[in-house]
């Protein structure tokens, strides 16, 4: 997924998405380039990370990324932000105002919306973006497109002066496809930041002035989209249905209905009204295939066209030629019978935290303490609401839980005046947007435990760096925060900053415990790396003695993927009642010798062989 | 050259190299002058969670996903991911499955059950079905990682391009990178293809 061809131009590559987006910035001249990590966006600093003709940085969140690509553009230089599209909430503070006063180096948002959720907390359709920030939008439909379309929307952005955003979903981003490079850099050197303040400075006098200048530059957009050769009519004998379509939706319509008819817009915003009335008049029924809300369908109606669009397609999630076919084929009055096939049933593969996982602990303490409202965020952490842990209670955004925590805090009701608030966040998290909130709470004089869990990595995406981890995007050396210090410096007594090695479960369970008990915030930092990083040190794996396995699932309540149960047994207890006994088994692949499970295991059953001979290959599943 | 699109469904686990064997599919269908596309959506799934890469190659390709009841060809790594994908399997297609059976948390903690046999149920649809112990293999070839080479052979004779174009452009692939691991690569395709056809 991220190897980059770095080769002359006429040779055809295949690059994903981002890789092809990389490519493009590289030759568009770009100067600077700056990302929070997000899927299905992260790839694409990944890739422009290994062009040394551009300054290239992991910033710490997605505003802080748009608006050191705005500096570098008010600079003369041509500058890139990526993001997903939740980032864009966080970066609309920067360019809904930059886009009143202008860019002068060519400034690019490139947004991947993760459309049908693989990794993400909602579904937000980024285009509004365009219309709410008076902003163009080209939407690429694949991986030659996106190089194609990246370069020109330098272009358009230093023509106009305005950012242009790029929109990008993950059937592009991460849709590896044919491309051929069709130049080399091309340099644009920074022509030097030009004091104006009447321009850069918006003040409410500065700003009025400059209102209608974004509309009128609206005006110019339209019509130079109406003639854009990135919206293009591709012909189709079958006149019954004509098809209005951006983006990956494009390729859907194609595979489904060759003969029809279809406007694909690459240059989205402003949506060219009078090409799209011109191309309804030639076709019976316009029907708009968009990912994923109604947005142009709106726009179209609104300009007196008449069009269908979802109430025949789903509101929500990706479309595909077998999603479109049994939804518009009854509109040609054809049948659209459904493969017989049906889906095989077959139990659930959640992701789950992996062996070793830092998290293990913390969530191991959690889910054995009572009287607990668990605020958690957005990280592989987030997967502590599953089994076995059911140890996480709510995750919204970056940066939520230790306000959200707060607020449960203070506008706790009676039922919960005996429940203890915990507040559960990662380190790129916390410095992603959580720091606020924990000064919020300080401030405030709320009552918090929060767990700091310090895995030295953005682990969720991938085990990118951030300024928790001592090294940048580049893995050179870079400084490293101290988190106790940031702590303290935010105003928690150290008194209440506890440092502990989430192994200890012992002493993570019994640190949990004291905190949670305490009137006033605590900040429990855990410092174990990521086990998918090469920070982490590989262990030898453990194994269980059967015999001494008394079957009472601790080990198990840990959640370690490594550790299965070899046999069930159900026993009448002292008491009469009947229990279930749970024996342990230990994948000796897949553990990697954290020793976590050593310390729930009473009977002392697991040990860690002395000279483990080569390991034979697990058996198929007893 | 064939005039219709060929689909791959590459199937299987977060870290068992899933994605590498679709690139190599992919890479190889394009040194053959077909149009390409490969997803491959990870996310979060390289938490030990499910995970799928779609190849589909011919004249011209639009979609990247491959439809229910489209695919020509199913590589499963794991036996229970590749009966998941069966609904997506053409009529006429071919199931070319790794017997290895690993059970998630969920299941070993007993929350749901490990199908007894979920290739008899693939067979039992129609579909030709093909399974081996390709780990089995890697071990006597004595690295496990070359699992992945192994369904590549295995499935070889299922393409619409010869064997060894596969088998060269993955030696070739390692001779430039690996150059060490060029041999074993070489024999654990060969071993593939054998075990492939059993």
């Amino acid at each position: 997924m991220n190897a980059v061809v770095h080769a002359q131009a006429t040779r055809r590559h295949l690059l994903s998405g981002n890789e092809a987006v990389a490519r493009a910035a590289w030759e568009a001249g770009v100067r600077v380039a700056a990302a929070y990590p997000g899927t299905p966006a992260t790839e694409i600093l990944e890739s422009i990370a290994r062009y040394p003709d551009i300054y290239s940085e992991w910033s710490v969140n997605e505003k802080v990324a748009v608006e050191v690509a705005i500096g570098a553009s008010l600079a003369g230089s041509r500058a890139l932000a990526a993001m997903k599209h939740v980032g864009m909430n966080v970066a609309s503070d920067a360019f809904m105002t930059q886009s009143l006063a202008g860019v002068v180096g060519g400034l690019v948002i490139v947004v991947a919306d993760d459309v049908g959720l693989s990794s993400s907390q909602n579904e937000q359709d980024s285009r509004y973006w365009g219309r709410f920030g008076h902003l163009p939008i080209f939407e690429p439909a694949d991986s030659q497109e996106a190089y194609a379309m990246v370069k020109q929307a330098f272009a358009l952005s230093e023509e106009y002066e305005t950012p242009v955003i790029v929109r990008m979903t993950t059937r592009v981003c991460h849709v590896k496809a044919m491309v051929e490079f069709t130049g080399e850099r091309v340099e644009h050197p920074a022509a030097g930041f030009q004091k104006n303040p009447r321009r850069w400075v918006m003040t409410p006098a500065n700003a009025k002035p400059r209102l209608p200048l974004m509309h009128e530059r609206d005006q110019r957009l339209r019509e130079l989209s109406e003639t854009s050769a990135l919206n293009e009519i591709f012909q189709g004998a079958d006149r019954r249905i004509g098809f209005v379509t951006s983006g990956p939706a494009f390729m859907h319509v194609r595979e489904a209905f060759p003969n029809a008819p279809t406007l694909k817009l690459g240059f989205s915003c402003p949506a060219p009204l009078d090409k799209i009335r011109a191309f309804a008049a030639t076709v019976e029924t316009l029907v708009v295939v968009e990912e994923t809300e109604p947005l142009l369908e709106t726009e179209i109606r609104a300009a007196g066209v008449a069009v269908q669009g979802k109430e025949r397609l789903p509101r929500c999630g990706e479309l595909a030629p077998s999603v479109l076919r049994p939804a518009i084929k009854p509109l040609l009055g054809e049948p659209y019978a459904v493969p017989t096939r049906t889906q095989a049933d077959v139990f659930p593969r959640p992701p789950t935290m992996c062996a070793s996982c830092p998290h293990l602990g913390p969530y191991f303490a959690l889910s054995h303490i009572r009287n607990l409202n668990i605020i958690g965020d957005i990280g592989c952490y987030t997967l502590g609401a599953g089994h076995p842990w059911n140890a996480l209670d709510t995750c919204t955004c970056m940066g939520a839980s230790l306000s959200m925590a707060h607020g449960m805090d203070k506008g706790r009701g009676a039922s919960d005046e005996k429940k203890h608030i915990v507040a559960v966040i990662g380190d790129s998290t916390f410095l992603h947007m959580g720091m606020q909130g924990l000064l919020n709470m300080i401030y405030n004089r709320g009552n918090v435990t929060v767990l700091l869990l310090d895995n030295r990595s953005v682990g969720m995406t991938g085990g990118q760096e951030n300024p928790g981890t001592g090294q940048d995007l580049h893995g050179q050396p870079a400084p490293r925060v101290d988190f106790a210090k940031l702590a303290e410096a935010l105003g928690v007594r150290p008194e209440r900053i506890r440092m502990v090695d989430p192994y200890e479960l012992p002493t993570i369970v019994k640190l949990v415990r004291e905190e949670v008990k305490m009137e006033e915030p605590s900040v429990i930092i855990t410092n174990r790396p990521c086990s998918l990083t090469d920070r982490f040190e590989r262990f030898k794996p453990y194994e269980v003695i059967d015999d001494q396995c008394t079957g009472c699932g601790n080990c198990i309540d840990l959640g370690c993927p490594a550790i299965l149960v070899a046999r069930r047994e159900t026993v009448t207890a002292k008491n009469g009642k009947s229990k279930e006994l749970a024996f342990a088994r230990i994948d000796a692949n897949a553990c990697t010798g954290c020793h976590m499970c050593v310390e729930t295991c009473a009977p002392n059953a697991i040990v860690q062989p002395v000279t483990p001979e080569r390991v034979i290959r697990i058996q198929p599943h007893a | 050259m064939l005039d219709r699109i060929t689909n791959i469904l590459v199937v299987g686990i977060g870290g068992q190299g899933v994605m590498t064997a679709a690139e190599m599919l992919a890479r190889t269908a394009l040194s053959q002058g077909y149009d390409v596309k490969k997803t491959e959506v990870a996310g979060m799934a390289q938490r030990g969670g499910v995970v799928s890469s779609h190849v589909r190659f011919g004249p011209k390709v639009y979609s990247p996903q491959i439809d229910p009841g489209e695919a020509d060809l199913l590589i499963g790594f794991e036996a229970a991911e590749a009966l998941r994908w069966l609904a997506h399997l053409r009529p006429t297609g071919v199931a070319m499955v790794n017997t290895l059976r690993i059970a998630p948390p969920v299941v070993s903690a007993g929350l749901y059950a490990y199908p007894a046999d979920p290739l008899a149920q693939l067979a039992a649809s129609g579909i030709e079905v093909h399974a081996f112990d390709a780990g089995a293999i890697a071990d006597q070839l004595g690295n496990p990682k070359l699992v992945n080479t192994i369904m590549l052979g295995a499935i070889s004779d299922h393409l619409p391009f010869p064997a060894d174009v596969l088998k060269d452009c993955i030696v070739e692939g390692f001779r430039a990178y690996k150059p060490k691991l060029a041999a074993i690569n070489a024999q654990a395709f060969d071993a593939g293809r054998a075990a492939g056809r059993a």
